[in-house]
């Protein structure tokens, strides 16, 4: 036995205590990665909730930055974000799409107008079919979608202050940006 | 008397321990495979293992840890409807309703992480941890050939004779 080998063992418990810092530490370790990451937003024909003879397809959320937000009334968390919501749909141009993720449409009607609307859409996603197909698993859940309908940051969990600037407002400006690059260039 | 009284306690102990485990295992065991009652009509025995085989497959999005079959999130029922869906009324195949979770909850549905760069630490370590033992083997091994036979002096040999004898 030389010396050094007596720490093998002190080598092994730092190294364990490292890695359930760095696994303690990692910040929502329990979200999934979207799989829409990258990838165009689903194709999808959804009623619209205030309109029920209205349906809202994807081309509608075309050709400009869109924020689509998965909420529902039975939803306690998505209480909390909303007052972030209604000062995202009041300081900025983004397009607001809600989709009401298996609720009551009259209870749902009721919240938003108890509670104001921040969306331009609503969809009524009473069965969670939309959601399935974008691979929501609870709510709240919000996606940034750029001017050609692709998903560039997902959100599982309110939409907070913190989140707000640190993730979503940069990746919005920076999506205004390069939109306005680009209709500058075609004139 | 005192000493053997103590031993049988110990293992007593443990006697009920073990019981007591498996009964737990058991528990834990029978609540996973019951947890779910959802009403399918399937056209046969075959069809219907095929389902239960696919539920059984896949991850819940929500529970991290649990299966569809064993999960009671609304998530897990909804996306067995979904594979019944896709796979009764649908006609997809395994594969085709694999692809289809994956395209939209990722490859952490499948319980089967590809290799890439996210991962690839997860199918490296058992490999490194393989090298490593066989390295330390190789060298205790290595050291246990390299020792020689001492030679005796004729003192000891007398000695071991004597010792031998005494017995």
């Amino acid at each position: 036995m030389s010396r050094a080998s007596l720490f093998v063992p002190l080598g092994i418990f730092i190294s364990i205590l490292a890695l359930g810092y760095v696994g303690f530490s990692l910040d929502a370790r329990n979200q999934l990665p979207s799989a829409l990451l990258g990838k165009p937003f689903p194709e999808f024909s959804a009623t619209s909730l205030l309109r029920p003879d209205v349906k809202i397809t994807k081309a509608e959320l075309l050709g400009r930055p869109v924020l689509v937000n998965v909420w529902a009334t039975w939803c306690p968390t998505c209480k909390s974000e909303h007052e972030q919501l209604m000062r995202i749909a009041a300081t900025t141009d983004v397009l607001m799409v809600g989709v009401d993720y298996k609720d009551t449409p009259e209870r749902a009607i009721q919240w938003l107008e108890q509670y104001g609307n921040p969306y331009d859409y609503v969809l009524d996603d009473r069965d969670g079919s939309l959601g399935i197909e974008l691979g929501v698993y609870g709510a709240p859940e919000t996606f940034l979608l750029n001017a050609s309908g692709e998903v560039v940051y997902k959100r599982v969990g309110d939409i907070n202050v913190r989140i707000w600037e640190n993730e979503l407002l940069p990746r919005f400006q920076a999506l205004e940006i390069a939109m306005r690059g680009q209709s500058g260039a075609g004139r | 008397m005192i000493i053997s009284s103590r031993v049988f306690r110990a293992r007593s102990g443990a006697v009920l321990f073990a019981c007591m485990f498996s009964l737990l295992m058991l528990g834990s065991a029978m609540t996973h495979a019951e947890s779910q009652i959802d009403i399918y009509p399937f056209a046969d025995e075959a069809e219907e293992r095929r389902y239960k085989g696919l539920i059984e497959e896949f991850r819940c999005p929500k529970c991290l840890n649990t299966n569809l079959a064993g999960s009671d999130a609304p998530i897990a029922k909804d996306l067995r409807g979904t594979v019944y869906r896709l796979q009764v009324e649908e006609g997809y195949s395994d594969q085709q309703i694999r692809d289809y979770l994956r395209a939209r909850y990722g490859d952490f549905v499948l319980y089967d992480p590809p290799f890439s760069a996210q991962t690839w630490y997860i199918w490296l370590t058992p490999v490194g941890l393989g090298i490593l033992a066989l390295a330390l083997l190789a060298r205790l091994l290595g050291r246990a050939r390299k020792q020689k036979p001492v030679a005796l002096s004729d003192a000891d040999r007398g000695r071991i004779a004597a010792l031998l004898e005494e017995k």
